[in-house]
């Protein structure tokens, strides 16, 4: 039962860190979406 | 024994997917160009309105039929020709507010924006109705119907047959059939393929059945949620893909043993266990399944991550059409062209069709996996088998153990 326990973990880790990393790569959707020149006030 | 049942479960599927596409295949694409070209015999005399919207034009769009777009596709006034400011109607700058429709309809209007990306100027998807109507109709109502017809096939099956038990008498000695690896590999793929199940459901079908049950401010949380664990434990899904691919092809190849194997029925019809390997021919169907069309899912899924940017349906539908298959079924010649909110459209589709029958084999998977055989689950679980169970399932795979161990096992099948 341990395999399928770190498995299932490892799935959680994976997500955060594709999210993670596909974010640091620009291809977040406000990356991706967002003109430079959009008025945000953030 | 136990395989034979997902073997036939899985032809059924296989046979209410083929009505599936077909349906798809006939009721998508013919009625996409549908909404562009209207049938040939279909000539409206608009000489009595100066070339403009017809009553018949108004009451066949009323009525759902194939209408005739393109002698007002063209129609988004006249800046040029302008009435002066001061005249009537010269604040309209020469463009009334249906030439300004017509020309977002048509993909004609000079919009700006200030979202990047390739179809951010697309107001409206002209050609997108049939999508919609699709998705929320046969995709839904089908794929439902295929799950919960899975669920009700296992259960008559389980109440006919009840769990399949181990023959003989236990031996209490049990031995390795799947490593720590391969067993992580397994549920790195079932775990996330069964939440992305459940979050693809969500999104797919909230709409329908959850919003009325909690309200559209609960169901927004839940529909951002489920999109984001959606997209991003996908990664893990595909990874594991890979794994399992990696790991197992070497014993999925088929050989002599399956022909035996599925001549007798797998043992369902009586006349004991046939002769099995590591995998039965069963196992082996439900890999390649998983291998093909896990693989499909993926690539479709990968196109959806990354909108617009890795269109496949085009080319797709291309290739198929220089085969002639497509005609040779009475499909006609698919669209070679389409926008690109139509590629992310057919992705949609395709990535939905092939997980609903990927989930319906993997629920008779799961069924056969646990309450429907005893000793099954202790593959997965702890990786260590019953040796009956073993002699009785894969009785080659014991001999092959045995015979690497140097010894023999009383009353193995002989290996082949």
């Amino acid at each position: 039962m341990k395999a399928m326990l770190v498995g299932f973990v490892a799935i959680a880790v994976i997500a955060v860190g594709a999210d993670y990393t596909l974010d640091q790569m620009g291809w977040s959707a406000q990356e991706q979406g967002a003109s430079p020149s959009s008025v945000r006030l953030d | 024994m136990r395989d034979i049942r997902i073997f036939l479960l899985g032809c059924i599927m296989a046979g209410l997917a083929f009505v599936f596409l077909a349906t798809w295949l006939t009721s998508g694409p013919a009625n996409a160009q549908d909404a562009a070209t209207p049938p040939a015999e279909v000539e409206i005399d608009r000489s009595a309105t100066g070339g403009a919207t017809t009553l018949e034009d108004i009451l066949r769009r009323q009525q759902g039929l194939a209408s005739d777009n393109d002698y007002r596709a063209g129609e988004l006034g006249n800046p040029d020709a302008a009435a002066g400011i001061t005249d009537q109607l010269g604040t309209l700058g020469g463009a009334s507010d249906p030439d300004l429709w017509r020309g977002m309809r048509f993909n004609a209007a000079d919009i700006s924006t200030q979202v990047r990306g390739p179809a951010s100027t697309v107001l409206i998807q002209d050609r997108g109705m049939w999508w919609l109507q699709f998705r929320e109709g046969p995709l839904l109502v089908y794929g439902g119907y295929l799950l919960l017809g899975t669920l009700a096939a296992l259960a008559v099956f389980f109440l006919l047959r009840g769990r399949v038990r181990i023959d003989g008498a236990k031996t209490g000695r049990r031995i390795e059939r799947f490593k720590n690896v391969e067993r992580f590999g397994h549920w790195l793929l079932a775990g996330s393929f069964i939440v992305l199940g459940i979050t693809g459901l969500v999104s797919l079908m909230g709409r329908k059945f959850l919003i009325p049950v909690m309200g559209h401010d609960s169901y927004a949380w839940i529909a951002g949620a489920s999109k984001w664990v959606h997209n991003n434990v996908s990664w893990a899904f595909m990874l594991a893909l890979v794994m399992i691919f990696v790991m197992w092809v070497v014993h999925n190849f088929p050989d002599r043993t399956d022909l035996k194997w599925l001549a007798k029925g797998g043992g369902l019809f009586g006349g004991g266990h046939p002769p099995a390997k590591k995998f039965n021919a069963g196992q082996k169907l439900i890999f390649w399944s998983t291998i093909v069309l896990g693989a499909s899912i993926s690539v479709s899924g990968i196109s959806l991550l990354f909108p617009f940017e890795l269109p496949l349906f085009a080319k797709t539908f291309a290739i198929l059409n220089t085969t002639g298959l497509p005609e040779m079924f009475g499909f006609g010649i698919l669209p070679e062209t389409m926008t690109l909110h139509e590629e992310m459209q057919y992705a949609q589709l395709w990535h939905a069709i092939v997980s609903f029958v990927l989930m319906a084999i993997i629920l008779a998977h799961i069924y056969i996996g646990s309450v429907g055989m005893e000793g099954a689950f202790d593959a997965m679980g702890s990786g260590m088998v019953e040796e009956q169970w073993a002699k009785e399932h894969h009785s080659l795979w014991v001999a092959e153990v045995k015979e690497r161990e140097g010894k023999a096992p009383s009353g193995a099948t002989p290996a082949e």
